[in-house]
């Protein structure tokens, strides 16, 4: 089964990142980008036919590894 | 005083810390990432500095998960000592062992320098041969040294003392151009709860003979071993 882990930034913590990549945007001249967040993408494959364990196996994945839950949050979506 | 400085793949300061504990006057073994046991008689588990992983994911988060690291946390549980250095710091984060994480430097830039640091107390087996209120000059080299935690664990840290060092001038004065790196409150090394694992991003090791341009990091390791 294919499915996605997305981590992103908790609100209110600071992405230095970001707001660099928000400052090149602005220089190439593209127009109308306000901020810019960084993430991370994981698509990941689970062995796994059964849409819940998969669902199960990713949150734990997340939360055990994927994200650092002090400044990230994730989303799992099973394709 | 045994240490055992542990090697992680990335690892590259652990020659440097191995050769600072030896002046301090301990006696050092080395072990690997995949041990599942510290070496027999470990009074002292270093995890020194480099790019365990080539810092892929998160800085430390791999090593943070690797198979010595259980035996490492049943040590501190223990009351062992425990000191991790730059990226041994981002490894005991992400590890579980010291709460908070470090992210990327405010500024963006590796930071590669010398750096004074104020010593906020001299009453754990690490500072207590520095002198309180101490500043030392001693170097920093890192890009993610941005120490951050939420409101309650930094509330936490500052009331029970656990703050062992912050950037500042040399003077002493923490102003706003002494944080060199963004971390909350100047925060530059954290104990755990029992003062027994100490966290810090400049490295000590760089500085403990005249050779090298400064001896501020020796005192720590003669403390250690004493």
């Amino acid at each position: 089964m294919k499915a996605r882990v997305t981590v992103t930034l908790k609100n209110g913590v600071l992405d230095p990142q970001g707001k660099a990549i928000e400052g090149a945007l602005k220089s190439l001249g593209i127009e109308g980008v306000a901020s810019v967040r960084q993430g991370k993408v994981f698509d990941i494959e689970v062995d796994s036919t059964d849409r819940a364990r998969a669902e199960a196996i990713l949150k734990q994945a997340g939360e055990k590894l994927l994200a650092n839950t002090v400044v990230e949050n994730f989303k799992v979506e099973v394709l | 005083m045994h240490a055992a400085v542990i090697v992680f793949p990335g690892s590259n300061r652990e020659r440097d810390v191995v050769r600072a504990l030896t002046l301090g006057g301990a006696k050092v073994s080395m072990a690997w990432h995949a041990d599942t046991a510290l070496p027999a008689g470990t009074d002292l588990v270093v995890l020194p500095g480099g790019f365990s992983y080539g810092d892929y994911l998160r800085c430390g988060a791999i090593a943070g998960r690797a198979a010595i690291m259980d035996a490492v946390r049943a040590h501190a549980a223990r009351g062992g000592l425990v000191l991790g250095i730059c990226n041994g710091f981002q490894i005991l984060c992400e590890s579980g062992l010291l709460p908070g994480i470090l992210t990327r430097n405010a500024g963006l830039k590796f930071l590669c320098h010398r750096q004074h640091l104020k010593v906020e107390r001299t009453d754990t087996a690490f500072t207590k041969l520095y002198r309180p209120g101490q500043v030392i000059d001693v170097c920093i080299a890192h890009g993610e040294g941005n120490y951050t935690a939420d409101a309650e664990t930094l509330a936490r840290l500052e009331g029970d003392g656990r703050v062992a060092f912050r950037y500042c001038a040399a003077n002493g004065d923490t102003h706003e151009a002494a944080n060199i790196n963004g971390s909350l409150n100047h925060i530059a090394g954290i104990y755990s709860e029992k003062l027994n694992v100490l966290g810090m991003m400049p490295h000590p090791e760089n500085f403990v003979e005249d050779l090298m341009g400064g001896t501020d990091g020796l005192p720590m390791f003669k403390g250690l071993a004493a």
